[in-house]
């Protein structure tokens, strides 16, 4: 993080510059999609009445929220220690393999017990695909981006070669394990509800939704409010003041890695063990990628972070209706406005930030540091 | 008491959509390799706009992003009463099979993959079959005694490709070696002309002369650099002679497209039929392609011995090793 920047107001930071990037983002995807012929208009209402017009739909949205705020939890941990984890793809694959194993050998059991195994699971084998990126780039100064990149690739080997020779549904063509019992797999918010007359459709959410909540709440707890998260971010400012100040940056490299690879992990518990109840070849499905655009547009923070998560939820349920209802508008056009939105709140996020610093800078000095406390 | 609620639910949304099914739009949910692959998505795609052109009925499709996705647009379909579903590619099977559950009165139907429910009509092909023809055609056409074969990811279906090619090599040629090559290991491997491209080259200096893909739109690429360096590639799953005239042997062909508008004409006529449909040499499932664009390349004496080889594979006096009954290849 660039300590040249001024500050701003945390109202201004976390909400007036997202959304300012948000609206350009929709004005430069309408200008794409009135070149192809249709209305932009249209395609806004579709895409928000899909993804939040009824119970259902809002299922589905909270559904993929739940997969981004993993991984932008974890791209932000990774993050406030300076490094870039370009890694939650491969940890969430791994992970999704641990999940597997704990849910496929303790395959009929309740799913409230076999829960806490999963998720322990889940984090071990997230954090564990993690630990050789960090500990080469704490020991060996070999840079995390790449390592974590190459990792991504190694991890879908693994999954490809265990799922054809080893894990695969036997004499099957799919690459895939058999299906958890309805017992032992998480059962969705729809299935739970059903009794209390909450008609959630078929949408997929699940508790690993709240999992991710309370996943939130404690990495703002962790990195503001502990020694370690204190520790974290003075490695991520600045790792040579952080020696002079009797902190070893290469264990706290570790220890965020470890975090942020846990973190990945969890994804792999809505994925594998509620929303497909089997291991697939491809368990995060790129969530591992939106999450550091989510990251960047939610600022690193767990706030920012689940209302970017929620709207890339917004996108992707929406993109999929609007594939639905207007043929077309193709899957490749739904990436293009996709990107265009990562474009403009992700990689150009800090365009409109100078003239915000001019309209706010004038502000007391005091307001601004009230930030800090 | 809960499963009651829910099946009796669907069995209601299942029968409104059965109501409109006298005119009902068939629906094609294609897999993440995309609708314009020059292959197997878009052999079904060109099976259903023949359909569309022949019937003036007209049809939905979906392309799926992610794995979600696909039940998601399966009962998006059923709901709308679009019938037959028709699901392409193995992948699809778990999502098929739970919501044809769902809604018991409509017509699905899946290629490449068995899901065992009365409302399912699944269609596999005999992939070995033709790929042993083409393996016989490239042994024939060789003349380093190498040929290559470029498949998009290591998974069963692809092996079966690829066992069918061998044993159809070394039928003709005992001694003719076969390089074999995956294009990579993520979804990505299906949409990677380039890599599976570079692969080809990497055959070819090695002294391979004909290289067979099967990697859907990644096998552009197998084409395209065999071409450049003046040998011969192999198409697969849609006729990809044309592509590059002269320079492809010959295309594997997969006929999606006709199980597809078969599918679709069913419903429409009323002879609708769920089960398993095998398609192999015999029933014109799968076949070589031989047109303008590589007639040259074929000589009277080649296609005497493919054709010999193709009645007897029918016959059943060749026996084309099928690698799934085993998943293992004896070549």
């Amino acid at each position: 993080m660039s300590l040249a920047r001024r500050e701003l107001p945390p109202f201004v930071d976390y909400v007036v510059l997202p959304a300012v990037n948000v609206i350009t983002a929709f004005a430069a995807a309408g200008l794409v999609v009135l070149a192809i012929g249709e209305n932009p208009i249209e395609v806004v209402k579709i895409m928000i009445v899909g993804a939040l017009g009824n119970a259902e739909n809002i299922g589905y949205t909270l559904y993929y929220t739940t997969n981004f705020i993993f991984t932008g939890l974890s791209v932000a941990v990774a993050y406030h220690a300076g490094l870039f984890n370009i890694g939650p793809e491969g940890q969430s694959t791994v992970a999704g393999i641990g999940v597997a194993l704990v849910c496929l050998a303790f395959d009929g059991a309740p799913w409230w017990l076999v829960l806490p195994f999963a998720v322990a699971a889940s984090v071990i084998f997230g954090a564990g695909w993690a630990l050789i990126p960090a500990w080469l780039q704490a020991r060996r100064g070999s840079h995390i981006v790449i390592t974590t990149i190459m990792f991504n690739f190694l991890a879908a080997t693994l999954i490809v070669y265990l799922l054809v020779n080893v894990m695969g549904k036997a004499g099957s063509m799919a690459t895939e394990t058999r299906m958890l019992t309805d017992a032992t797999r998480l059962p969705f918010f729809a299935t739970l509800l059903k009794p209390f007359g909450i008609d959630l459709g078929q949408s997929p959410v699940n508790p690993s939704f709240l999992i991710a909540i309370v996943a939130s709440v404690a990495v703002w707890l962790l990195v503001w409010h502990t020694r370690l998260g204190y520790e974290i971010r003075t490695v991520g400012t600045n790792s040579q003041a952080a020696v002079y100040a009797g902190i070893d940056p290469a264990r706290i490299i570790i220890i965020a890695m470890l975090i942020s690879g846990g973190l990945s992990g969890l994804l792999a518990v809505n994925e594998v063990m509620a929303v497909q109840g089997r291991l697939l070849i491809d368990v995060a499905q790129g969530a591992g990628f939106v999450g550091i655009a989510v990251a960047l547009m939610g600022r690193s923070h767990p706030l920012g972070i689940a209302l970017a998560a929620f709207l890339f939820g917004i996108l992707y349920q929406g993109g999929a209706e609007l594939g639905f209802d207007i043929p077309k508008i193709t899957r490749d056009m739904i990436v293009v406005i996709q990107a265009l939105v990562i474009l403009f709140a992700g990689a150009l996020g800090n365009m409109y930030r100078p003239m915000l610093e001019r309209i706010f800078a004038r502000r007391p000095a005091a307001r601004a540091h009230e930030a800090e406390a | 008491m809960l499963r009651t609620t829910i099946v009796s639910l669907s069995m209601v949304l299942g029968l409104a959509g059965a109501a409109f099914a006298a005119d009902a739009e068939p629906a094609l949910l294609y897999d993440v390799g995309g609708k314009f692959d020059k292959s197997f998505n878009e052999a079904a795609f060109r099976g259903m706009e023949k359909f569309k052109a022949e019937t003036k009925i007209n049809y939905r499709e979906f392309e799926i992003q992610n794995d979600a996705q696909r039940e998601q647009a399966l009962r998006n379909f059923a709901k709308k009463g679009n019938s037959p579903i028709i699901a392409i590619g193995f992948s699809q099977a778990a999502a098929v099979e739970k919501v044809a559950k769902e809604f018991p009165n409509e017509k699905f139907a899946i290629v490449d993959m068995v899901v065992d429910q009365p409302n399912v009509r699944s269609i596999v092909f005999k992939e070995e079959e033709g790929s042993f023809l083409v393996g016989l055609l490239a042994a024939n056409v060789s003349k380093t005694g190498k040929v290559g074969f470029v498949g998009g990811m290591d998974i069963p279906l692809i092996r079966k490709f690829g066992c069918g090619y061998v044993q159809g090599v070394k039928y003709a040629k005992p001694d003719d070696t076969v390089f074999q090559n995956m294009v990579g290991t993520t979804g990505a491997a299906w949409t990677d002309p380039v890599k599976a491209g570079e692969l080809t080259l990497s055959q070819i200096e090695r002294g391979a002369d004909v290289v067979y893909a099967a990697a859907g739109a990644s096998g552009l690429g197998v084409l395209q650099k065999a071409a450049e360096k003046d040998k011969l590639g192999i198409g697969v799953d849609s006729n990809q002679n044309h592509l590059y005239p002269g320079k492809v042997l010959t295309s594997m062909m997969k006929r999606v497209d006709v199980a597809v508008y078969n599918a679709a004409m069913d419903v429409k006529n009323g002879k609708w039929t769920a089960g398993v449909n095998v398609l192999g040499l015999k029933d014109g499932g799968v076949d070589w392609a031989l047109d303008d664009n590589n007639k040259p390349l074929i000589t009277p004496e080649m296609k005497a011995a493919v054709d010999k080889a193709k009645a007897d594979i029918i016959a059943g006096t060749i026996k084309v090793h099928d690698y799934m009954s085993d998943k293992t290849c004896p070549f």
